[in-house]
């Protein structure tokens, strides 16, 4: 239990900062994920397998709900791709404690900063701010607890939709197309090398995606494939002008669904 | 050594709080009001970029008049007090009472230990989805602090506006009613006139939207239309 919190007033030296984790740095340390220290003698849970696509009216993000642990399928059901804000999306793989954290903060970072300063971060400001947040991971990410994420959103400026991908580094680069990340990342991106096309419309945009992620699956052990016992299905997050909004799940079955129906008829 | 003149306390606090008066009464007023469907609270503000009316959280929403300056510094303060509370606990756990208590304390200490009190009265608003409740807390600039029922007015005008509400306020109001009657009332101060659309800044917490974060601020044209 800590002390309750005091309301500071002019601690700033100019100016507000409008930054949450730098306050939570200065006021809460101890509430802030490990930046350093010693990396776990024991195996901790791994994401797996997302991707982030362009389509006709903005991004989708996917990532299949695959945990593990070592051999071990740590967690069935795992949540990968999130909304960040009202405008943009954000898909982790690596190790998901850490990695769950660093959204929950980030999601935070935006949300305080256009509170703050009543304006929304550009999509660049906000790729930005996650390249910094990853590279604070660093020391972190030398003793093998590596997140690496997937951010994508709807440019207001530009008025069209983009894509970023990081290394662990916190090295930060736009993609033009699509992009994958984790385990089954290759197998991912050789599918939607293939499929993907400039100008899909949201169905095939999601289509493809579902794709991707099934032969990940099929060719990365650590990568779960839909499960239609348990209702385990991909997790999408599309991002258009309209805003950042879950993929309905009848959207996605019929994504999956749309996918294996093929697959049977080839066979 | 420099000599201090005795002066009493009584007449310390009176000349600081007839100091404060002053720069409040200068500014246009703010009135906070319950409606069907949540809280509203409405401003006169001649710019459309420098707020009176703010998000704090998902369920809270600030309103201060007086200096800019001086309660932009305590909406900043409560924002970062909120968002950090919510991350080290649960979303869940941030509560107007607890901000509108920090408020009172900061306040409460300005006015007693700093040359010059601020010159700034608060509202902060809450919705609770669950129970139809919403609270407001309205903080005086000595730290004084009074849980209001249904509505509240502040500022330049603050006992004429709380008189005519008194008269006028039902319960239940749907948010065009709430609006156009607040807007009639802050037009009857200091003495009759013309309020247009561009001079007014509204905020509500919407009880029924299926956002996380219910604080919407109200466009120009959304308030024209209630005004008709």
């Amino acid at each position: 239990m800590s002390e309750p919190l005091p309301l500071h007033l002019g601690a700033a030296p100019f100016g507000a900062s409008p930054s949450f984790v730098e306050l939570l740095r200065t006021e809460r340390p101890d509430a802030l994920p490990p930046g350093s220290g010693d990396g776990p003698p024991f195996p901790v849970p791994h994401g797996t397998t997302v991707l982030g696509l362009k389509f006709a009216d903005g991004i989708v993000m996917a990532g299949d709900r695959r945990a593990t642990s070592g051999n071990i399928i740590a967690d069935p059901k795992m949540r990968k791709v999130f909304a960040a804000d009202g405008l943009s999306a954000i898909a982790i793989a690596g190790v998901a404690g850490q990695a769950i954290e660093m959204v929950k903060l980030f999601q935070l970072e935006l949300e305080h900063y256009e509170k703050i300063t009543g304006d929304r971060l550009s999509l660049e400001g906000k790729a930005n701010r996650l390249a910094q947040m990853i590279r604070s991971n660093f020391p972190l990410a030398m003793q093998g607890l590596i997140v690496v994420p997937l951010f994508g959103g709807y440019d207001e400026r530009r008025a069209e939709g983009r894509i970023f991908y990081y290394d662990a580094t916190g090295g930060r680069w736009e993609e033009n197309d699509y992009q994958t990340t984790g385990s089954g990342g290759q197998p991912a991106k050789n599918s939607l090398k293939k499929r993907w096309k400039p100008g899909l419309d949201r169905d095939a945009a999601l289509r493809v995606a579902a794709e991707a992620l099934i032969d990940a699956a099929d060719d990365d052990s650590a990568t779960g494939g839909p499960d239609a016992v348990r209702g385990l299905w991909p997790i999408m997050v599309s991002v258009t002008s309209d805003g950042a909004a879950d993929v309905p799940e009848a959207d996605v079955i019929a994504a999956v669904d749309a996918v294996l129906a093929e697959r049977r008829d080839a066979s | 050594m420099s000599f201090m003149p005795y002066v009493a306390p009584e007449q310390l606090m009176k000349d600081r709080s007839d100091y404060a008066h002053k720069g409040i009464a200068r500014g246009r007023s703010v009135i906070g009001l319950e409606y069907a469907e949540g809280l509203l609270f409405l401003a006169e503000n001649a710019s459309a970029t420098l707020h009176k009316i703010s998000e704090v959280y998902d369920k809270i929403a600030f309103a201060g008049v007086g200096k800019y300056s001086e309660f932009e510094e305590l909406r900043i303060a409560g924002i970062r007090l909120a968002d950090l509370r919510g991350y080290q606990y649960g979303r869940e756990d941030v509560k107007a009472r607890d901000l509108a208590n920090a408020y009172s304390q900061a306040l409460s200490t300005i006015f007693t230990q700093q040359m010059k009190p601020y010159e700034i009265e608060l509202l902060v608003g809450e919705v609770d989805g669950e129970d139809d409740g919403t609270s407001i807390y309205h903080i005086l600039f000595d730290g004084s602090v009074s849980d209001e029922d249904q509505y509240v007015a502040m500022g330049g005008h603050a006992e004429e506006l709380t008189d005519a509400l008194r008269d006028r306020y039902q319960a239940g109001w749907d948010l065009a009613t709430a609006v156009r009657t607040a807007v009639q009332l802050l037009a009857t101060v200091p003495e009759t006139r013309e309020v247009p659309a561009e001079q007014l800044e509204a905020g509500v917490l919407d009880r029924t939207s299926t956002q996380r974060r219910t604080f919407r601020r109200l466009p120009k044209d959304e308030v024209s239309s209630y005004l008709g």
